[in-house]
């Protein structure tokens, strides 16, 4: 009776990124078209394709790096190109495929720049630094020279950077990786997709994340959106979306299947 | 922070000790507890000990004048040159080696020799666009969406150097005699004759500098990380770049008025300053600001005694300590450049 009476949860409650019919032209050229794509908040999303999809591009587009030529995209119901940067910088983060810094910060001060979106006073960013650099085990570097990090400790500096930016969202933060495994070691890619995982399910964020190894993304990701010649041509769960057939369709490849022993995830070769 | 905390006193007393040595080494030898109490009295007006009348006014209208644009001017770029490096994210980039500076002297060559009656305010004002445009052109040729490529920039800075000094080649032909000094010693730079206006000038533009430079330590620390990612952090970047542009133009624009082309102080002093300090702005500005000025007096000092009593202009002294500093750099960057 009484739950008759309670309002319906509004259908759009965890939808935090709306893409609606975009389409992208770069020197005359359809990078993109007619993209659908919503967004759900405590979801990783991998976008996959071969090279020159249009993966890139789309995550560009979600951060107005790249302009559409037509379509709408609305980050929180609202249109991209009406936000003001400094609000939208505190729960849309980015983090850069390669970030190389000219001069020598300390691994601190780099994780201390994501606080510029943040009005906040030097002791309270201070705790949300030091806060970062505990959640990416960052602790023993932070004095080190960024230059001077490896690769994968790069990355962990950088995205703690994006956490210590997103620390303070008053909504569930849209996080978007742009291959952040390219660079890094197998025990270093897992860790930073562990990490992802772990920011969508215990902490509601939106992750979307381009990828191109198939495996990591059926491990981590909660959905696939596979991309061809500026199309989606699939989207939805690794199990449902990654078969040999779309493999061979999209990719030209013919693969090997088999199911993880557990039958968790289906593994390509 | 704490670790660097000395520096500030010590640069500060540098800063006070160059100073004094300033107003009291010269052809008429003033000794310091003198000069102090000569300043003193032209500030304040109080008569702290006995100076004789000719002391007090060779301190009042040449000493003083000239210690303060040497101090102002290489502040003012010291904390550009900083600057620059900062938005063009390039450890080489310096208002003289970039051409800014060249562009600047052929703006102030023009009003000299093209509009001899403009007065003292348009040399400036044209320097400033001089340096701007310059400034401008240089931007637009070296960058990329992956930041400035060293090679480019240097390249354009040395495209420029040539049009600029071909410029004022033609326009020394067109000078009668007096336009004609005027432009030798735009070219090499010298603080001597220092006028009082041109100090006032110049202390206002370094005001104006260090409030708006110190307004946006955190952006360019930010703009660091790359355009894209800054843009990521919430930073106006275009505006921001505009902005730092236009003061680093004003900077420039004035300094070259005031003094002609003094070269390294840019390029030198905020290095010095990262290897003590590390590149954070919000220390690296204020820090090349002192340590700017501290140099440039001191280089100053060494331009008006090492061939007494004739002088050597200041560009010269500034050329032969940055240059092979300059080199120092090359070698330790040839790995990224070649």
């Amino acid at each position: 009776m009484f739950k008759q009476l309670m309002p319906p949860k509004a259908a759009h409650q965890d939808d935090l990124l709306e893409v609606r019919q975009l389409s992208v032209q770069i020197d005359q050229q359809t990078v993109l078209s007619d993209i659908n794509l919503t967004i759900r908040s405590g979801e990783v999303t991998a976008l996959l394709g071969p090279n020159g999809a249009g993966k890139s591009t789309l995550l560009k587009s979600l951060c107005h790096e790249v302009t559409p030529t037509c379509g709408d995209i609305q980050i929180y119901g609202k249109p991209l190109t009406l936000w003001d940067r400094q609000q939208l910088a505190q729960s849309l983060g980015v983090l850069p495929q390669h970030a190389s810094l000219t001069f020598p910060f300390t691994a601190e001060e780099v994780v201390a720049m994501g606080l510029y979106p943040l009005s906040l006073s030097h002791q309270q960013g201070q705790a949300i630094v030091e806060q970062q650099l505990n959640h990416l085990a960052l602790q023993h570097l932070k004095q080190r020279r960024y230059p001077s990090l490896s690769g994968g400790e790069k990355q962990r500096v950088q995205l703690a950077r994006v956490l210590t930016q997103l620390a303070q969202s008053p909504r569930p933060p849209i996080l978007l990786l742009d291959e952040p495994t390219s660079a890094l070691d197998l025990a270093q890619q897992h860790r930073v997709l562990s990490i992802a995982k772990a920011l969508a399910h215990q902490q509601g964020y939106a992750v979307i994340v381009v990828l191109h190894d198939l495996n990591q993304a059926s491990r981590y990701a909660d959905r696939l959106v596979i991309l061809e010649q500026g199309h989606i041509v699939r989207d939805g769960a690794p199990r449902d979306t990654l078969t040999a057939a779309t493999v061979r369709q999209v990719w030209h490849y013919d693969p090997l299947i088999v199911q993880s022993p557990d039958h968790s995830t289906t593994l390509l070769f | 922070m704490d670790k660097h905390r000395w520096l500030w006193p010590s640069l500060l007393a540098t800063l006070v000790v160059t100073a004094l040595m300033s107003v009291s080494i010269g052809p008429l030898h003033i000794s310091p507890s003198v000069s102090f109490n000569a300043v003193m009295h032209w500030a304040t007006s109080i008569e702290l000990g006995i100076v004789a009348p000719h002391e007090q006014l060779v301190i009042d209208n040449v000493r003083l004048p000239r210690t303060l644009l040497a101090l102002s001017v290489g502040a003012i770029l010291a904390q550009c040159g900083a600057v620059m490096q900062g938005l063009f994210r390039n450890p080489l980039a310096d208002p003289g080696i970039i051409g800014v500076s060249s562009g600047a002297a052929l703006g102030a060559a023009c009003c000299i020799v093209l509009l001899p009656q403009g007065g003292e305010y348009s040399v400036a004002l044209c320097a400033f666009i001089g340096g701007l445009l310059t400034t401008l052109t240089v931007y637009r040729l070296a960058s990329s969406p992956t930041g400035t490529s060293i090679v480019l920039l240097l390249l354009s800075g040395v495209a420029i150097a040539a049009l600029a000094g071909a410029g004022i080649g033609l326009l020394t032909y067109m000078a009668d005699d007096l336009a004609l000094r005027d432009l030798t010693l735009w070219q090499m730079g010298s603080i001597a004759g220092a006028q009082w206006h041109y100090v006032l000038l110049s202390l206002l533009t370094l005001a104006l500098l260090g409030w708006q430079f110190n307004r946006s330590t955190k952006a360019l620390n930010a703009l660091l990380l790359g355009e894209a990612e800054a843009r990521h952090l919430g930073l106006d970047v275009d505006k921001l770049k505009v902005k730092l542009i236009l003061l680093c133009a004003i900077g420039v624009g004035i300094a070259v008025a005031a003094t002609g082309i003094i070269g390294f102080i840019g390029l030198v002093v905020p290095h010095l300053v990262r290897m003590m300090v590390g590149p954070d702005h919000k220390q690296l500005l204020p820090l090349s600001a002192m340590l700017g000025a501290a140099l440039l007096a001191l280089a100053d000092i060494g331009a008006r005694s090492m061939v007494a009593p004739s002088e050597l202009p200041v560009g010269l002294v500034t050329a032969l300590l940055g240059a092979p500093f300059f080199i120092i750099l090359l070698l330790k960057q040839r790995s990224r450049l070649i």
